[in-house]
């Protein structure tokens, strides 16, 4: 009887462990079976290099070039202003902080990772775009740039905690050792602590820029949903994410669109794989 | 002539006192041997003389430390720390290259031409005995040493700060008699230059390299006089307890 119960419970146990690895390998087939039908019709190089992307005129061209650089404008421009303020903000937290302040940015932080995307994606709208409008006597305040600034403010958190994980767990003694060496706080900080955590810091900066490339909500509310090749960073642009949101309701089930968003799906699945990958090895790397 | 003159150092962490009232000599070109059982002060007291103990959370002091005559505690604390080298119990090499290790510190200090390094690497290793044993893979990555070239290593990367005191916390703790010996012979042809402060748990490596030795029991200083006069006819019971191992 004991013996049959324990049959049970680790056949339960074993099938829930496999679920979720079957359930990913699913939605891949799923995405992968959907997408790669648009392939039968669509060149895939023309796919990826197009600078069209009319996905219901007649015929359609399916280019998604101007949302692949779309999506980059606002993953480098967040990742440009949100790395250094994190990476800054983190080593703050984690050497120069005292304690009473440490816990209040670290409360603010954690507070600042759950505010929903559609919140910030608001507060944007009403505040960052007529601001960024009226600063560079633009036609539209809606432009990459706007999507950068408020995607900096969600791959704040991830990188922040992250890296200051990171720069928590080197040694006391690493810090010791320099200071003990003559170094001054800073030296210390930035040339053993820092170096000594980097691969940590390296993997809380793809982790924050994947969770970037993954957003969609506010992007899709700031960034102005243009799908043309972008010029500058004050142009409105559309992403990949944004325009398998906007689109997906009203593509004709089975139509040439419909696939062309399950793989503009496979590109994005791709990216961010590629992203959490790299962030994972660096992780890893930190581990051993 | 008086190195170190510290005068009725008191230390508290939090609500612990930790040292009770020391006052010593520490002379130059000496090396002075610290013992005692565990939780006796002897690590805080020397953590005092590079001002270590001001980085922990709840520390407090009173009393007075002089380095040749001049107030320490007041001195700037990072050119003091040049003056005072640490090796710790543990080995810590940098995750560097053994030539990087070593000029680390004095690249620090705005040494930054190559030649130059090269010499100070050379001849820190030289005082350091490692650099026979290291000096055709520089290079190489300094974990790759044994744990007794990796503190022979990090003696070196002091030497090259070119400071005037070693201090030294438990550095063969981790060591094998072999390491243990050559980092020995390295301290007692290093006075010759430097002043050494050695913390050991181990008594008789006090009595073999120590000109002379202090005993430390709760945060006080029980006694302190010339090696052998401690190891034949200690004037205090409890230092003669100590090392019979009776306690500790």
């Amino acid at each position: 009887m004991r013996k049959c119960k324990e049959w049970i419970i680790e056949k339960l146990v074993f099938l829930c462990g496999m679920a979720s690895i079957v359930f990913v390998g699913l939605i891949f087939l799923f995405l992968l079976k959907e997408g790669l039908a648009l392939f039968a019709t669509v060149n895939p190089l023309e796919f990826l290099a197009g600078k069209k992307w009319y996905p219901i005129s007649e015929p359609p061209q399916m280019g998604i070039l101007p949302l692949i650089l779309g999506s980059l404008l606002v993953t480098v421009g967040a990742a440009v202003i949100s790395v250094p303020i994190g990476v800054s903000c983190a080593i703050y937290i984690a050497e120069v902080a005292p304690a009473s302040i440490k816990n209040k940015l670290k409360a603010g932080i954690e507070l600042l990772a759950a505010i929903p995307s559609v919140v910030l994606g608001f507060i944007g709208m009403v505040t960052l775009v007529p601001w960024i409008k009226q600063l560079f006597h633009l036609p539209t305040g809606l432009t990459a740039l706007s999507g950068s600034i408020m995607l900096a403010f969600m791959a704040m958190p991830t990188i922040v905690s992250i890296a200051e994980d990171a720069l928590y767990s080197v040694p006391k003694s690493y810090r010791e050792g320099a200071l003990a060496l003559g170094a001054t706080h800073w030296q210390a900080i930035y040339r053993v602590i820092v170096p000594a955590a980097s691969s940590g810091i390296v993997a809380a900066v793809m982790l924050g820029i994947g969770r970037v490339i993954g957003e969609t909500m506010a992007v899709m509310m700031i960034t102005g949903n243009s799908a043309v090749m972008p010029e500058s960073i004050l142009q409105p642009v559309r992403t990949l994410t944004a325009t398998i949101a906007a689109e997906m309701g009203e593509a004709v089930v089975g139509s040439e669109h419909y696939f062309g968003l399950f793989a503009v799906g496979i590109v994005l699945f791709v990216i961010s794989f590629m992203i959490n990958v790299t962030a994972d090895l660096f992780l890893h790397k930190n581990r051993s | 002539m008086v190195k170190f003159s510290v005068k009725k150092l008191h230390v508290w962490f939090g609500a612990a006192h930790i040292l009770r009232g020391v006052s010593l000599d520490i002379l130059s070109n000496e090396i002075l041997s610290v013992i005692g059982p565990a939780n006796s002060g002897k690590t805080t007291f020397l953590r005092m003389l590079n001002r270590l103990n001001e980085l922990e959370p709840g520390f407090r002091m009173n009393g007075a430390i002089a380095l040749d005559g001049a107030d320490s505690l007041s001195e700037d604390v990072e050119r003091l720390r040049k003056r005072i080298g640490m090796v710790f119990a543990m080995p810590l090499p940098l995750p560097l290259s053994i030539f990087d290790n070593v000029a680390y510190g004095a690249r620090m200090h705005g040494i930054r031409k190559t030649a130059r390094l090269q010499g100070i690497v050379e001849q820190a290793l030289r005082e350091a005995y490692l650099w026979d044993e290291v000096k055709d893979r520089l290079p190489t990555s300094a974990f790759n040493l044994s744990g007794g070239q990796q503190q022979r290593l990090c003696i070196a990367r002091t030497l090259a700060v070119q400071p005037e005191v070693i201090l030294f916390d438990e550095p063969c703790s981790g060591l094998d008699p072999i390491s243990t010996a050559k980092v020995e012979e390295a301290m007692l042809k290093l006075k010759r230059q430097y002043t050494l402060i050695l913390v050991t748990n181990n008594v008789k490596q006090a009595a073999r390299v120590g000109d002379r030795t202090a005993f430390f029991l709760n945060g006080e200083l029980i006694e302190v006089n010339k090696t052998d006069k401690i190891f034949t006819v200690p004037a205090d019971k409890r230092t003669e307890d100590y090392i019979r191992g009776k306690f500790g």
